[in-house]
């Protein structure tokens, strides 16, 4: 993974409460089993007139003007909520939004960001309201949301953090523990005989 | 532990699978149990392979065929959805490569993961059980700890046994009382929900009690838990008892026999505290049905429609202040991974039983949850009564829970559903879906409107 660098961009507001997967990206347009090809169908029901067409629709915030090259998307309370398909934020990435801010994540979307190196940031609804179409800059070193009406200091988890700093992948770290993951395992074996099943049929 | 310190189910089982607690951040926790559908599961299954890596034990990962798979008789590979045979065949592909057990498109086992998990004995009180599917939650049912993840995550449970966790908060929602006639584990859910809204349970893992609950069978435990994701839960759980253990002695993957004084000990104790409680008397329930495009957008059946985000309103066109019963709907659906086990399909089919579905409905489907229950229902009947009754009945799936590109309800149709998500686009573009219990599905089509399940009058 890439390490998560500053990021400055105009805030793209969708200041909707329970944005949900299948709005960021609707089932008809996951269609390879692949990991890519999805930044078209982002949004496509908002950011459509005719899904099929492709055809803009003018009063979506992606397609402002203001929007082109944004990197860093405003929504409302439960953002990323509904079904736990990873392409949604497959799709932001590969847009080319490296930054969520929104006043609450679900938690599924929320573990999915982090995977993927998209910081997904909580901050209150005044602030983001006050951030939307501004120009921020996005610090997750020093935790800092700034913007010339805002100056937001953000918590985070210390292993999210770590982790999208650094770039790390999550296997390899869980990895260096395998030698104590394999002696659980040995050990819940005698415990909980019914947990280990035979080999696949 | 001494008495002294009561806990609670979802400590028990958390604190037995923490394997490491890495300073200052994650705790990794062992997954006992991982289950992909070909949705999703082929991408995990697909950069695992890609990376060199195999399952640690693919004899504790399982994946079925259920979501994008044919739901009309005598299906192959082949979907209405453009594209979606590659799914069923990388999926396939990749399991066959992984060495994991795969119910395949016409396997007698084959049905939505969260229905024939349980009817397998693949989850088990106690365990861990994740999949790359919300709905997982579903699952906690049976006292386990099940929750939906991401692509990558399975992919790291599968590489490395165990997923690095934040642990989650508690809440309890305890349902006393009794519920009323036509007031079902739908609408108890859907009550929550509506009270304390789609993001009320957030960073918390819910464990349902109260005699309402403990009144329940399995399946309407199941139907309880599977919402839990729509509060933006982690998950939902409910502390194994007899019931639970009667369901699952003998089945395929589980024990013969629950009589190891550890199944027991599966409870939470007198006294557990909760990071938060919720009360509500299930007795003062009415069947539920969603108004808007949210599933905190739901009342009681015979109320109003109240004042909600303006785009609700116009995506389901419904001003503040409509009545909802009696609102005109085309199409009814009856299935998903939260109503169509064999105890939904008998409720459903006593209120149809020598009825017509009103001339107005468009489209009309029951999808049965599993292969099993497929055969289950056929070997009662029940495919009849549905049949003459109106409805098409289909092989088991998720079928039209969503809309994914393929089979579709007719263009701007008002459905009932018995589903999950009332989500704008969710059954189609400008589909608009009002969720509910499968006896108010089967009232309102009967009635070609939304209508109240306790006015049904059954027929001998």
């Amino acid at each position: 993974m890439t390490p998560f660098t500053p990021i400055t961009s105009v805030a793209v507001p969708v200041l909707r409460d329970n944005v949900d997967t299948d709005a960021i990206i609707p089932s008809r347009e996951m269609r390879t089993t692949g990991r890519t090809g999805l930044a078209d169908g982002l949004f496509a029901p908002w950011r459509y007139t005719n899904a099929d067409a492709r055809t803009p629709n003018p009063d979506f915030a992606l397609n402002d003007p203001r929007a082109a090259a944004a990197r860093i998307l405003l929504g409302g309370a439960n953002f990323g909520c509904g079904s736990s398909r990873e392409h949604a934020v497959w799709a932001l990435a590969e847009y080319g939004i490296g930054c969520v801010i929104a006043e609450s994540f679900a938690p599924i979307f929320y573990a999915n960001c982090l995977r993927n190196g998209v910081l997904a940031l909580a901050m209150p609804r005044a602030a983001i309201e006050q951030a939307t179409w501004q120009q921020l800059e996005v610090d997750l070193a020093q935790q800092t949301v700034s913007g010339p009406d805002i100056d937001y200091l953000f918590t985070i988890d210390p292993e999210a953090r770590t982790m999208l700093l650094e770039g790390l992948d999550a296997i390899d770290l869980t990895l260096k523990q395998a030698r104590q993951i394999a002696g659980w395992i040995k050990a819940d074996a005698d415990a909980r005989p019914w947990v280990y099943l035979e080999q696949a049929r | 532990m001494t008495p002294s310190h009561p806990r609670n189910i979802f400590s028990r089982i958390w604190d037995a699978h923490v394997i490491h607690m890495v300073p200052h951040g994650a705790e990794l926790v062992a997954i006992d149990r991982v289950f992909l559908h070909e949705r999703t599961g082929a991408a995990a299954l697909k950069s695992l392979a890609a990376r060199g890596r195999k399952p640690i034990d693919p004899a504790r990962v399982f994946a079925v065929m259920d979501h994008i798979v044919d739901t009309n008789i005598g299906r192959s590979d082949a979907t209405l959805m453009p594209g979606g045979q590659a799914f069923i065949t990388e999926t396939r592909d990749a399991a066959r490569m992984a060495g994991i057990t795969l119910f395949d498109v016409n396997d007698a086992d084959q049905g939505i993961v969260h229905v024939i998990s349980p009817e397998l004995g693949i989850v088990l009180p106690g365990l861990t059980l994740v999949a790359p599917d919300s709905h997982t939650c579903t699952q906690g049912a049976f006292g386990a700890l099940c929750w939906g993840i991401g692509s990558s995550e399975a992919e790291h449970a599968m590489a490395t046994g165990v997923l690095r966790m934040e642990r989650p908060r508690t809440m309890r929602v305890e349902f006393t009382g009794v519920a009323a006639s036509g007031v079902t584990a739908k609408d108890m859910i859907m009550a929550l929900i509506a009270g304390h809204g789609a993001g009320g349970g957030a960073g918390h893992v819910v464990e349902f009690a109260g005699e309402a609950v403990r009144a329940m069978d399995m399946e309407a435990r199941m139907t309880l838990c599977n919402m839990a994701t729509e509060f933006s839960a982690m998950t939902g759980i409910i502390a194994p008892d007899h019931k639970t253990f009667a369901y699952l002695a003998g089945r395929r993957y589980a024990p013969a026999s629950f009589a190891d004084p550890y199944w027991a000990s599966l409870t939470t104790d007198e006294g557990a505290s909760f990071d938060r409680e919720i009360l509500i008397d299930a007795a003062t329930l009415a069947p539920m049905v969603s108004w808007g495009t949210s599933p905190e957008h739901a009342i009681a059946i015979d109320g109003a429609v109240p004042h909600g985000p303006q785009r609700a309103h116009d995506y389901i066109g419904l001003a503040p202040g409509t009545a909802l019963e009696g609102v005109p709907i085309d199409a009814a659906f009856i299935g998903s991974c939260t109503n169509s086990r064999l105890s939904d399909l008998r409720r459903a089919a006593q209120l149809l039983k020598g009825k017509r579905i009103a001339p107005s409905i468009r489209k009309a489907l029951v999808v049965p949850g599993s292969s099993a229950v497929k055969r289950a229902a056929e070997a009662e009947g029940l495919d009849r009564i549905f049949i003459e009754a109106g409805f098409e009945w289909r092989m088991s799936g998720c079928s039209l829970c969503f809309y994914a590109g393929g089979e579709g309800f007719p263009e701007g149709s008002r459905v009932i559903s018995s589903t999950n998500r009332n989500f704008e686009g969710r059954q189609g573009q400008g589909i608009r879906t009002h969720i509910a219990s499968p006896e108010t599905v089967v009232a309102s089509a009967l009635a070609g409107a939304i209508a109240d399940p306790r006015k049904v009058e059954v027929l001998a």
